[in-house]
């Protein structure tokens, strides 16, 4: 396994956020955290990347990462597009970008990449030289799944992708998402309140409730189970 | 006219320095939030440090850059040994620090080279420049020397992978971590950097205001008047700002009656008042929001 978690439990300030979690991911596998607002979905992407302060395992690659500072995770080459998108509005969606990479070397492969990326979602190749913070929200998280993209990861986290987006652009960006997994073999753990989507792209669900893990298994047994379903997904 | 136009170009030499001094601060600002207070004692020790070497017979630009490069190492360790451990502190331990780095750089100064008042040498000379009487050479020195190293600043932050880090870790240090910048050496960088501006400022006002501990003290004050001017989250903005106070000051010196030379200081605090009321973000400065 890539990634494996265990015990792990995660704190802001005094109040206990997670509570002996555990879960794992294989190498290009799609698993998606599911549960409710609160229920500690983004907690659990902060943990892995050293965002929150925790106790228990976390294994990347069979080493033990769990207290590292975020900058040395990320060099692991763990990409999160982060709960708000973590865009840099003062800069330009091409700088944006370029941060990415900020960890890599070879100026040609970056710029090859940065024209992928563009490929991927030319609306961002329009607004190249513009700054990030005047473009929409939909464009944003395009931007952050881009900026995360060009680190060249091996897990991609990502925090609500949907939040905040029109139900086409939603299917356009899930689409695009299914694309990378299948090319690149990026390996992607999704948090999402859109639990219908989310286990259309997943192939494995996890339930959180209260900072737990109430409930797992295959995305399409979690999604055709129609008591799950109403008391943990809403829909 | 004439008058005018000398007014002007001194004004914009004396400018350079504030531009120089407000871009460091905005530097430190902008990096960890807090206003460095002690950057005016950074230069002056800067300053001393190039005093000592030219006193012992190293040539005059050799010493700028070696002053220059020492004083980006210990801008650097400042901020290692002093300011790191305070990175998460409340802002009274941080103005603590500045008071300790303000009066132990100011007491070690006297300490070592004593408080009598020095001269510092020009290297372009105090003579008209080219025989015109609209500015001297040192004055036009200072200008061109500002100029060249707020151009190296520039090309630094817009064209380089390493001014893109800085930038990105200052705008939004959380995204900058989630990039893999080592979000701390950058502002370690950021002050390495201003003390070097510190520096430069230091040696060329040196041969105007003579050099002793508190040489500083009145130009830093202008140069804050500049940064809050132009807006304290934006250096391009604290250079224009620093510029404007030094015509300002001028100005108000050669033609308003009654400020002459002693009340000139007044305008610079005037400068800061009237724009925090009316423009608290300064000129080219934003308002940062923060949702509670």
């Amino acid at each position: 396994m890539m990634l494996e978690v265990e015990g792990l439990n995660a704190f802001y300030g005094e109040q206990q956020a997670l509570f002996s979690v555990k879960f794992d991911l294989a190498e290009g596998g799609v698993r998606t955290l599911l549960g409710a607002n609160g229920a500690g979905k983004t907690t659990v992407l902060r943990s892995l990347c050293g965002m929150v302060r925790t106790n228990g395992d976390i294994h990347f690659d069979g080493k033990a990462i769990a207290g590292w500072p975020t900058e040395k995770v990320v060099r692991l080459g763990v990409a999160h597009v982060p709960e708000g998108r973590g865009t840099f509005v003062r800069l330009t969606v091409e700088e944006n970008l370029q941060l990415g990479a900020m960890t890599r070397r070879g100026r040609a492969a970056i710029a090859a990449d940065i024209d992928r990326i563009y490929d991927h979602f030319p609306r961002l190749r329009e607004r190249r030289r513009q700054q990030a913070g005047t473009l929409s929200g939909g464009e944003q998280q395009m931007l952050a799944v881009g900026r995360a993209l060009m680190l060249r990861p091996r897990l991609l986290l990502l925090d609500e992708p949907s939040f905040g987006l029109a139900p086409l652009i939603v299917e356009e960006l899930f689409h695009i998402l299914r694309q990378i997994n299948r090319d690149t073999g990026v390996a992607m753990l999704i948090v999402e309140q859109n639990a219908a989507l989310a286990l259309e792209l997943a192939e494995h669900a996890y339930i959180l409730e209260t900072g737990r893990i109430v409930m797992d298994g295959p995305a399409a047994e979690i999604g055709a189970d129609e008591g799950v379903r109403r008391a943990y997904l809403g829909y | 006219m004439q008058l005018f136009l000398q007014q002007v170009l001194a004004g914009l030499a004396n400018g350079a320095i504030y531009a120089g001094m407000a871009l460091a601060l905005v530097m430190i600002f902008l990096a960890i939030d807090h206003l460095n207070f002690a950057q005016g004692e950074m230069a002056t020790f800067s300053t001393f440090i190039a005093w000592q070497l030219l006193a012992w017979g190293c040539p005059y630009w050799i010493t700028f850059v070696l002053v220059v490069a020492i004083s980006f190492v210990g801008g650097i360790a400042i901020e290692r040994v002093l300011f790191k451990p305070l990175h998460n502190a409340d802002i009274l331990a941080n103005l603590v620090a500045f008071i300790a780095l303000f009066s132990i750089l100011n007491s070690a100064d006297g300490y070592i080279w004593d408080y009598t008042i020095k001269t510092f040498p020009t290297p372009f000379g105090s003579k008209p420049l080219f025989g015109s009487v609209l500015i001297d050479a040192h004055e036009a020195g200072m200008l061109v020397v500002t100029a060249v190293l707020l151009g190296l600043l520039y090309l630094f932050f817009s064209g380089t992978r390493l001014g893109l880090a800085m930038r990105a870790a200052a705008h939004n240090p959380v995204s900058a971590r989630l990039v893999g910048i080592r979000v701390g050496w950058m502002t370690a960088l950021g002050w390495g950097i201003a003390a070097a501006i510190g520096a430069v400022s230091g040696m060329l006002i040196a041969p105007v205001v003579f050099l002793d501990p508190n040489m500083m003290f009145g130009v830093l004050l202008y140069g804050f008047a500049g940064a809050v001017l132009g807006g304290m989250t934006s250096p391009g903005g604290a250079v224009l700002g620093g510029f404007a106070v030094g015509v300002i000051e001028n100005m108000a010196g050669t033609f308003v009656p009654y400020v002459g030379r002693d009340l000139k200081l007044t305008i610079a605090l005037l400068v800061i008042v009237a724009v925090l009321m009316v423009r608290p973000a300064g000129i080219f400065g934003r308002t940062t929001v923060s949702r509670v």
